[in-house]
């Protein structure tokens, strides 16, 4: 099979991986805010928060544009679509699976009913 | 299909859940309304399993499946898929009856899993626990990405049936 590597999702993980950054998307997702307003509003230093943005950047959670000192940023959603759509595909497939493998085991319990004697092989 | 009424109830009730442990594993859970020895026993015998592995949605065909179902044995799944072909194989590390079934999947060389599935039975029903552990982030990232084009292939393939 063929293999796909794929930085930017891994990426994604990471930058969701921690709760500041959780809250940050949340935030920006009702709203756009400048790196200042984020700092306070999570009570951190403005290099603490630069940090926490450039990653989510990084991961293309975020996306920032600089007008004139300050810089403003928004939610990148395609990215964090992608990562919930990463598990939701494979929930589809094991859950089609399992519900294939549902049929078949309610029909060995079927055929089985009429000699309960036969319990143990 | 003959899914009689115990399936069609089973399907609602029992759901699949689906976690990201870490980088590396993956958790499905589910659970099936009958004994653990049944449960197994589709997992582990061919022609059982042929009917179940690959759903509809996959857009696949199932072709052939070969198991040796002890441990150390062997396993090798064809599928089709439109002109070309492709093989799932790998070898089976410990098959314990009823309770343990743990394999390696080794077509995508050293980026496979290891698959441990358990069967946990309590009061006639059977939890399934699979844990498949990925030698890296990376790797379990591209298998995600497989699944999701499987999914897109399903939507389309309701699409058509809505149309």
């Amino acid at each position: 099979m063929v293999q796909y590597s794929h930085p930017r999702l891994d990426a994604s993980f990471a930058a969701l991986a921690d709760v500041t950054r959780r809250g940050v998307l949340e935030q920006l997702g009702r709203a756009e805010a400048s790196i200042t307003e984020l700092a306070e509003r999570f009570d951190m230093t403005l290099t603490g928060m630069k940090k926490h943005v450039g990653i989510l950047e990084q991961a293309g959670l975020v996306l920032t544009r600089k007008v004139g000192r300050v810089r403003t940023c928004r939610i990148g959603a395609r990215r964090l679509d992608e990562a919930a759509a990463w598990i939701e595909s494979y929930h589809q497939l094991w859950a089609a699976r399992f519900d294939e493998l549902d049929k078949v085991v309610a029909e060995l319990k079927r055929k089985e009913k009429p000699d309960a004697s036969r319990k143990r092989r | 299909m003959q899914a009689g009424r115990e399936g069609d109830l089973a399907l609602v009730k029992n759901r699949t859940t689906v976690e990201r442990k870490s980088g590396r594993e993956l958790i499905v859970t589910r659970t099936f309304d009958a004994p653990a020895r049944l449960v197994f026993e589709a997992w582990t015998t061919p022609e059982l399993l042929k009917r179940w592995w690959v759903p509809k949605s996959m857009g696949m065909t199932l072709l052939s499946v070969e198991a040796d179902v002890r441990t150390g044995g062997s396993y090798r799944f064809v599928f089709a898929h439109g002109d070309s072909t492709m093989a799932f194989f790998g070898r089976y590390v410990e098959v314990t009856p009823y309770s343990r079934l743990v394999w390696t999947n080794e077509e995508a060389g050293a980026d496979g899993p290891v698959t441990t599935v358990s069967f946990e039975e309590t009061g006639g029903k059977t939890l399934l626990v699979m844990h498949e552990l990925y030698p890296s982030k990376e790797a379990l990232d591209a298998a995600g990405t497989g699944a999701a084009d499987a999914t897109h292939e399903t939507f389309a393939q309701l699409d058509e049936l809505l149309s």
